[in-house]
């Protein structure tokens, strides 16, 4: 119990992994048991809830729920939001990081944090930002509406929200990374003689590719999937401000439970595509 | 690979586009409404289309915003483009003059009957066998009743839920403010969850199961009734309850600007028409025409219904019970 600190003797390590990895049946089985059941209860019960409700008045009925008009709308909106959200998103990010991992300036702990405040912002006050700017009580309000310029309650509100939301995932994935990497390659490409862009292109991103798909990935699910923010700034009006998580809400409350869950059926696969996509990438970066 | 994506994320945005550029010769109205009249103004809108194709030959999209009333008259104000609003009570569409002046001072008085095509009230909806034997008001404030109902602070049936249950407090004790905030704070101390509209309450009681008592607006109820079946909700009529007379408006500064004033007061006058007024009774609400209301009234049971004059009009009761550091705020609160 008196434990007098030793210099930590590799070969111990080795032969204590060995006995980690040789632990009683009994403990190995009950592990595998918890993670499984743990899974199962909370991840795949869960999604196969959603998929049992949405077919639960036949493939039929599902194809005319998700072939409604307003549906169509819904996913149309969605889609249109992640296009313009993630390309600017991925731009900025790499911008970021660049900046951030690259340069030495004043303030630039401080554009960190604010990097991350979308994060630790809950998506209602995220919105609500945005209303009470461009609402038309909000600072820019007037001059908006004399320019006749909607941005709250309709779409251009709900990219701005989704786009602030969605703003750190890329950043956040790629500075870690380009801090590790550090400068050296890049000094030598311009030592040799390569351009800025030379650099950044044959040197950079082929580094951190797999990183920035990555970020881009989680940052289109989040865009696709955002609810609270985009609720507060949607004015929720069917076929025109709806996007899928909404129409979801939209569905449940009129009691159209196919309706929700076909719409939360797309978000579900949507959802799966991500991870499988993301396993696909972490397994090549493994391989790397 | 790389031009290819950007030809499809352009031709994608395109059709997006072309999508929302709708042919000239169609109308489009926008109505925000409050939570419940989902399914009336799904009824009502090919009708009065209908009725308009014939009449001017136009094409009218009437495209729906459905929330808490209060929220919906707060959207308004921040610059949703409402051509009409539907809301739940007076108050909420007085906001629109007080605040922003978009609709005259003299509003309530343009349409028939306060500008309310239409009336309801509250009533209490039961699960099946009404296990704990509720029969009015009194009952559910018993200690241990389970009760759902929306919040008052952004939901217009919730103050009419509220104003019943106090009117009839005040009833039964000879009018006594005391007495009546009492029995109210107890209601709400009863209360399980307090949703932002009263569709939100509906699914929580209905498909969530959580409480044993839904107060909720008349049509509502039975339209819960009439998805779910009988066999597993009763509606309870209390002795005693408020007469809710939800008020329509067109939103004359934003109809003026997209030149739909004359659709959109057409309109709101097609909700008083026979045919409208067919609709509305058939979704449970009462109509105010009499000949149709009479057709309908057997459909709802008898009671005593106080009216909002009791409480000096909505601006009284609001700034008496909802406001910030009202009776709602002194009632219902963390530790309260």
């Amino acid at each position: 119990m008196n434990a007098i600190p030793q210099p930590i003797n590799p070969a111990k390590l080795v032969a204590r992994q060995q006995v980690a990895l040789q632990d009683a049946d009994w403990v190995r089985w009950s592990l595998i048991a918890i993670a499984v059941s743990f899974i199962s209860l909370f991840i795949c019960l869960p999604l196969g809830l959603v998929i049992f409700q949405a077919f639960s008045k036949g493939v039929v009925a599902y194809w005319s729920a998700l072939s409604q008009a307003d549906t169509l709308a819904a996913i149309n909106l969605t889609l249109l939001t992640a296009l313009v959200t993630v390309p600017l998103n991925t731009v900025f990010g790499v911008t970021a990081a660049w900046a951030i991992t690259r340069f030495d300036f004043k303030g630039k702990s401080l554009l960190t944090t604010l990097i991350d405040l979308p994060f630790s912002v809950s998506p209602v006050i995220s919105g609500l930002i945005f209303v009470l700017l461009f609402g038309a009580e909000g600072w820019f309000g007037e001059w908006l509406m004399a320019h006749d310029v909607k941005i709250i309650f309709a779409v251009p509100g709900i990219i701005l929200a989704t786009l602030f939301i969605t703003f750190p995932f890329v950043a956040r994935q790629l500075i870690p990374l380009m801090q590790e990497m550090g400068t050296q390659e890049e000094e030598a490409a311009l030592s040799l003689g390569a351009g800025g862009w030379k650099t950044f292109w044959a040197v950079t991103v082929p580094n951190i590719k797999w990183a920035l798909l990555y970020g881009v990935l989680l940052c289109n699910a989040r865009a696709m999937g955002e609810f609270g923010a985009v609720s507060v700034v949607s004015g929720h009006i069917r076929g025109l401000t709806n996007t899928l998580p909404l129409h979801v809400e939209v569905n449940y409350n009129d009691y159209n439970i196919v309706g929700a869950f076909a719409s939360a059926s797309i978000l579900a696969a949507l959802a799966v595509v991500t991870l499988i996509l993301k396993s696909a990438l972490e397994w090549k970066q493994g391989n790397r | 690979m790389k031009n290819n994506f950007f030809n499809i994320v352009f031709a994608a945005v395109l059709a997006i586009l072309a999508v929302g550029n709708a042919p000239a010769a169609e109308v489009k109205l926008l109505n925000v409404s409050y939570d419940p009249t989902r399914e009336l103004y799904k009824e009502f809108n090919p009708a009065f289309a209908k009725y308009w194709k014939a009449k001017k030959g136009d094409d009218v999209t009437v495209n729906q915003s459905h929330a808490g009333s209060g929220k919906q008259a707060r959207a308004v104000l921040e610059g949703l483009e409402a051509d009409v609003v539907t809301l739940a009570l007076g108050y909420d569409v007085d906001q629109l003059y007080q605040k922003r002046k978009l609709i005259p001072e003299n509003w309530q008085s343009l349409l028939p009957n306060n500008s309310s095509p239409y009336t309801s009230t509250i009533v209490l909806l039961v699960r099946k066998g009404n296990p704990l034997g509720i029969k009015d008001w009194n009952d559910i404030v018993k200690p241990g009743v389970s009760i759902v109902t929306p919040n008052p602070k952004t939901s217009g049936g919730a103050r009419w839920n509220y104003l019943a249950a106090w009117s009839y407090a005040l009833k039964h004790n000879n009018n006594d403010d005391a007495a009546a905030k009492d029995f109210v704070s107890k209601l709400y101390k009863n209360a399980a969850v307090l949703d932002t509209g009263a569709r939100g309450s509906t699914t929580t009681f209905i498909e969530r199961e959580i409480g044993d008592v839904l107060i909720a607006w008349e049509n509502e109820a039975y339209l819960a009734l009439k998805e779910f079946g009988p066999d597993k909700f009763e509606i309870i009529t209390p002795s005693l309850s408020i007469l809710a007379e939800p008020p329509i408006a067109v939103v004359e500064d934003i109809a003026r600007k997209h030149g739909t004033t004359e659709v959109a007061t057409e309109y709101l006058k097609y909700l008083y028409s026979k045919e409208g007024q067919e609709i509305i009774g058939k979704n449970f609400y009462r109509p105010t025409d009499p000949e149709i209301a009479a057709k309908y009234a057997k459909q709802f049971q008898p009671l005593e219904l106080v009216k909002i004059d009791a409480f000096g009009g909505w601006d009284a009761a609001q700034k008496k019970h909802f406001s910030d550091e009202g009776v709602f705020d002194q009632i219902y609160g963390p530790g309260k």
